[in-house]
């Protein structure tokens, strides 16, 4: 129906969106990929040459690539664990009638809006310093010795913040969906004697399902790509100890200017991450043929 | 008999959901209260009420100079994002209103194109910058974050664009309307609002994107995730410093997220969850 004057129209209009985002995807990805089969630093240019897959196998063999996968791995299961729990929990509660709803909201969404060195810095000083924090104030109260947490617990600390960080996230996701959820059915389950438990289980829990699968898969790809809260707060360390894959890889890169293995450790990324990807877009499409 | 429970559950809801919420919020508040103490008092212990005292302000600007990296972060949001609308609102209209057969798969590939982890592209990205001369420039930073965000922005546009009936536009082409009058007097009045949620939406991302503006600052561009960042050393008190920065940097974004709660749900799942 439409003429052949506004299909060109449309094509036109559409391209430029198209060719940056492919020049600027493909040129990029690309020279790592390059970059990921050659002896290159820029500090000693003279064994500079191509040395075929030299850089994954050194990449792979450095210990600290065990750790750091594992690390990631902790960090987005753990966040992912807390926030989707901890968000269905909020979504639950925040879905009752109350006095002051509207602040209440505004007020558990806020950390969401807070950029992640404020957050991790915050986090690390005002509330985590063993000396200065409030956790150590509260330890003092009770006359115990207060806890060095990125010196002792650097994973855990760090997980701690960015669960902070997503759990608005989750919340808002799951309660927009919880709204959504027929109010007559609710009733009706009721009438019909359903419990809490039950009524939770057989029928908020499946109208969620969705809602939960795009937190779980959304939040994947940004926890897979934490950085900022470490570097402000661990920068990685003690040793590896909350060292995640992209960390890892900006440290081989920035820091060692081993831009062969980190390009062999960022292709590993994209790997991750696409793997990922590919259960999102599905999910994601099928909403598209609706 | 199911009033008199109502009242009771309600009284408890509310009680539960305000403590909850007040631990959730209490790192920002403690924040915003150190910020306006002094340095000794604000690590003197625990405490709630802050003196009033505004050095710490006025410290942040005259030590650190807090006006430019604010400045640049104005810049570099409102600029990525107007740019990003300059592109993508023809991109997300004509696969809007003129679908072909691929246009879903071209929307899944600019979904895709936002998985990709920033890191993997860091070092071809600083040569890029390098040898266009864009590091730590403004310029080469709002393209940036331009790029990162317009899949986000075409999904969002091209999600409230396919709710302005179609029918509208044949009506108005009926009655002879020019392809101008159709978008200055048909068109734009139903877009206005839905390009505004995904222009707040975007200028709260830009805002807060700490890798690439971390990565590719060091002084001239250096918006206030880099100025942040600086703090991580930290020589001397600070604490009350810190946080009057914070709350700074902050504060502008925090208000505009909480009018973006609706906007945020539907940019940020792609209109999977709304």
């Amino acid at each position: 129906m439409a003429t052949r004057q506004t299909q060109t129209l449309a094509r036109f209009m559409l391209a430029p969106s198209v060719i940056m985002l492919l020049v600027w995807m493909v040129i990029p990805l690309g020279i790592t990929l390059w970059f990921s089969f050659q002896q290159y630093n820029p500090l000693n240019p003279i064994r500079d040459g191509f040395i075929g897959f030299d850089n994954y196998v050194l990449f792979y063999s450095n210990p600290a690539f065990l750790q750091s996968i594992l690390n990631t791995l902790i960090l987005v299961g753990s966040v992912l664990a807390i926030t989707v729990i901890g968000g269905i929990m909020l979504a639950l509660l925040l879905d009752q009638p109350m006095w002051g709803q509207g602040v209440v909201r505004i007020l558990v969404i806020s950390p969401f809006f807070v950029m992640p060195p404020v957050a991790a810095l915050v986090w690390k000083n005002m509330i985590m310093h063993p000396g200065y924090g409030v956790f150590a104030d509260i330890s003092r109260f009770f006359g115990l010795q207060p806890v060095d947490w990125f010196a002792q617990y650097p994973l855990f600390s760090i997980i701690l913040i960015v669960a902070w960080q997503w759990l608005p996230f989750a919340t808002l996701i799951l309660l927009t969906s919880l709204q959504s959820l027929d109010g007559e059915q609710k009733e009706a389950a009721e009438m019909d004697g359903a419990g809490f438990v039950s009524r939770f289980i057989y029928l908020t829990l499946p109208h969620l399902a969705r809602g939960i699968t795009v937190v779980i898969l959304i939040q994947t790809i940004f926890l897979l790509a934490v950085y900022a809260e470490i570097l402000v707060t661990t920068n990685g360390g003690p040793g590896y100890a909350s060292t995640n894959l992209p960390f890892l890889v900006y440290q081989k890169a920035s820091l060692e200017f081993k831009i062969g293995q980190a390009s062999a450790g960022g292709i590993i990324a994209v790997i991750l991450a696409n793997m990922v990807a590919i259960f999102l877009m599905r999910a994601v499409g099928k909403n598209l043929d609706k | 008999m199911a009033r008199a429970v109502t009242n009771q559950h309600k009284t408890i809801v509310t009680v539960a959901a305000w403590i909850v919420a007040f631990l959730i919020f209490f790192p920002i508040l403690y924040t915003i209260i150190t910020s306006f103490k002094s340095e000794t008092e604000a690590i003197a212990g625990f405490n709630l009420i802050p003196s009033g005292t505004m050095e710490s302000y006025q410290e942040v600007q005259s030590q650190y100079n807090y006006f430019k990296p604010f400045m640049n972060s104005v810049i570099l949001a409102l600029g990525s994002t107007l740019l990003a609308l300059l592109i993508a609102v023809p991109a997300a209209w004509s696969m809007a209103f003129s679908p072909t057969r691929r246009t879903k798969d071209i929307l899944m590939w600019m979904l895709s194109t936002k998985m990709m982890p920033a890191v993997a592209v860091l070092f071809p990205m600083y040569l890029i910058f390098r040898d266009l001369g864009l590091l730590d420039s403004r310029l080469g930073l709002t393209v940036m974050l331009t790029m990162i965000n317009l899949p986000i922005v075409v999904w969002m546009l091209y999600t409230y664009f396919r709710e302005i009936p179609g029918e509208i536009l044949e009506a108005a082409r009926m009655d002879g309307a020019s392809l101008w009058n159709e978008i200055i007097y048909v068109l734009t009045p139903m877009a206005v609002p839905g390009i505004a949620s995904t222009m707040l939406l975007n200028i709260i991302l830009a805002w807060n994107e700490a890798f690439w503006t971390i990565r590719l600052t060091a002084t001239d561009a250096a918006p206030l995730t880099a100025f942040i960042s600086s703090f991580s050393s930290p020589q001397g008190l600070f604490w009350a410093k810190l946080s009057a920065a914070s709350t700074l940097a902050i504060a502008p974004i925090l208000i505009m997220g909480w009018f973006s709660q609706k906007q945020l749900v539907r940019g940020l799942t792609f209109g999977a969850v709304k």
